[in-house]
């Protein structure tokens, strides 16, 4: 096994003139008349663990059966490790994959699930039970070895369905909504462990989720893709902080859009003249002229809520807490302001005796003018 | 209402579809010579049947084409089946599909007279096969037993998780190795459940059988039905009861095979 390699600090999609291990150049794959995914282009690097992140329909499950083999893009090409996959079958890639539906073969028990794949590579059936068992223990099931998959949990199978795909030593693992099947809180403890798995081995991953908890804790980068186009790529805090549009603001995390054009551009701050807010103050970002339409956006944790009139804040408005909801480590509330705009807002529990600001409590709320995101689009 | 209605009905139901076979079988047990007149109990019929050449010929030609044609018909309906549901287009698929249930609708009568067509005139071209017999009537069989087990294995492969397939050539198994380690095994039980039927159907079957069927091959219920023109006799009540027997495990056995096929989805 190599060297553990940590993702995280190598980041190698910052340098310039790395080769990317990855890489997914003007594909396009239409069903019929249905184009499923459009022109993407995309570039993966080695121990990256990349999320595709959409809702259902938006193509990442396409995009990574072609990745697979499953599927022939229309047109463009995908190269892996620097080979063209264009006329590769699924059964010679370098590539395994780990399905929604888990896929376990079910009259196969787990030890021969786990090491088909091996046997098939020509392995010998003594060291191909060896490998698969040294693999179970390493997902810790080398107890069930001799069950079939439907004397598991889904928890269970869920493990048995990793070690499958990840016994062949691919050099990119592909993974189908990994945790989708799974509660809650298992999903929470499996999110970790495949971190670490990944980490250890140091093979690339590719997940496909719909969930952007899961993307934001599993990835070192995500994808967001919408209408079988990608919409933006980065690492988890660009995407949450730094969001190039409407819809990837909106769609990870929630969010404040508030309408409206600019007004001023000075130096040192700028304004915009919004329909909700009136004008807002904010520092300058580039690329702006005066009387371009924007959309200011500010995460609901960015607001301030306060019984008293700030001090020294630009921008403070007053409203009345509309809807609360505790939710223990957080509350989150809905604050309508004299003007009829609903905000939503949300402030942290972090004092236990605390008297909590409640219903149709008179509230200022305000905000910092590096807390504003402008978008464009 | 509802109190008597129901159980009314179904004793009515019951009895229409079954008293015909139980008045057979208690028959069968019959001690007088006459059908219709009971004269006490007594498996007479039962030992006079053992001593019968004929139906015992017979029955055993009815067994090896019973045999032969489920199998063949098992092999080909699962490709005909396989080939609709894995391959989305193919030159014919349209006409494949329609056509591969046809036999299913096809008066037998038919079927029957377009087969000897066929035998007699491929006998005349190819010189093949020689006279009718033993072979015709397996190959006739044959090609409507394929339409059920088509049917069966059509609908077990659609519900089948195409995953599972995917999943074998994404571990290094090629198209032909995903078959026989992943397909087939799942569908196995559909596949026997087919067999099943298609035995019973083979063995049941009069009007094909009659048409296709050449001297010194005669099956069982050809004989059975040449036998009741001359009057029906205790023993053929005999015979039928042990049919009956036979095509009921058959069946049971089909339905729980099917049954938990579906209940193990997979």
């Amino acid at each position: 096994m190599s060297q553990p390699a940590i993702a995280a600090d190598t980041k190698p999609w910052r340098r310039e003139g790395v080769q990317p291990f990855i890489s997914v150049r003007g594909v396009t794959k239409r069903f019929d008349d249905f184009t499923a995914v459009s022109d993407v282009d995309l570039d993966i690097y080695r121990s990256e663990l990349f999320c595709l992140l959409g809702e259902s329909g938006c193509g990442k499950s396409t995009l990574l059966r072609m990745l697979a083999g499953f599927e022939q893009p229309t047109s463009g090409s995908i190269t892996i490790d620097g080979e063209d996959m264009a006329r590769v079958p699924p059964d010679r890639r370098p590539t395994n994959m780990m399905f929604q539906s888990y896929a376990l073969f079910p009259h196969m028990t787990v030890e021969k699930n786990v090491a088909y794949g091996l046997l098939r590579e020509g392995l010998k059936k003594s060291a191909a039970y060896e490998r698969a068992a040294e693999m179970l223990r390493m997902v810790k099931l080398e107890k069930l070895a001799r069950r079939k998959p439907d004397q598991l949990s889904g928890g269970q199978r869920q493990r048995v369905a990793l070690a499958r795909a990840l016994v062949k030593r691919p050099k990119l693992l592909l993974l189908d909504e990994p945790l989708g099947a799974l509660d809650k809180k298992l999903r929470e403890e499996t999110q970790f462990e495949l971190i670490k798995i990944q980490e250890t081995l140091g093979v690339t991953f590719i997940v496909v989720t719909h969930d952007q908890d899961e993307a934001m804790t599993l990835a070192t980068r995500i994808g967001v893709m919408k209408d079988g186009k990608i919409e933006q790529i980065g690492e988890p805090r660009e995407i949450y902080e730094t969001p190039n549009s409407r819809f990837v603001a909106d769609f990870i995390g929630s969010v404040n859009l508030f309408e409206g054009k600019v007004d001023a551009v000075a130096p040192d701050m700028m304004r915009i003249e919004t329909f909700e807010l009136g004008a807002v103050l904010l520092p300058p970002q580039s690329g702006l002229t005066r009387g371009q339409q924007v959309w200011g956006a500010v995460r609901p944790e960015r607001f301030a809520l306060s019984r008293s009139k700030p001090e020294n804040t630009p921008n403070t408005w007053q409203g009345v807490v509309e809807e609360m909801g505790y939710i223990g480590h957080m509350s989150q509330y809905r604050i309508r302001l004299s003007n009829g705009v609903l905000i939503r807002a949300s402030q942290s529990n972090r004092l236990r005796d605390e008297d909590p600001i409640s219903w149709d409590e008179k509230v200022w709320i305000s905000v910092q003018p590096s807390a504003f995101r402008v978008l464009t689009r | 209402m509802r109190g008597w209605f129901l159980p009314l009905a179904v004793a009515f139901g019951f009895i229409f579809l079954y008293a015909p076979i139980i008045s057979l079988v208690v028959f069968s047990f019959n001690e007088s010579r006459l059908v219709t007149v009971w004269g006490g109990f007594s498996t007479r019929w039962y030992g006079e049947l053992l001593r019968d050449r004929q139906i015992l010929g017979s029955a055993w030609i009815s067994l090896q084409v019973a045999f032969a044609s489920a199998t063949l018909a098992t092999v080909v309906g699962t490709l005909g089946a396989f080939v609709l549901t894995r391959f989305s287009s193919f030159t014919g698929r349209l006409l494949l599909t329609g056509m591969i249930t046809a036999p299913l609708v096809m008066p037998e009568v038919i079927t029957g007279l377009s087969l000897l067509l066929l035998f007699v005139s491929m006998e005349l071209t190819l010189g093949w096969p020689a006279g009718r017999g033993l072979t015709t009537i397996i190959i006739a069989h044959t090609t409507f037993c394929s339409a059920f087990v088509a049917v069966i294995a059509q609908s077990r492969l659609r519900s089948m998780d195409e995953s599972l397939e995917e999943a074998a050539r994404d571990l290094g198994a090629g198209p032909v190795r995903v078959f026989f380690d992943v397909t087939l095994p799942v569908i196995a039980p559909a596949l026997v459940a087919g067999w099943l039927l298609a035995f019973t159907l083979s063995l049941d079957d009069l009007v094909i059988a009659s048409f296709v069927s050449g001297p010194g091959a005669s099956t069982l219920p050809m004989v059975i039905f040449s036998k009741v023109r001359l009057g029906v006799s205790p023993d053929i009540n005999a015979l039928a009861t042990i049919i009956i027997g036979f095509v009921l495990v058959a069946v049971l056995i089909a339905g729980w095979l099917m049954r938990r096929a579906l209940r193990k989805g997979g």
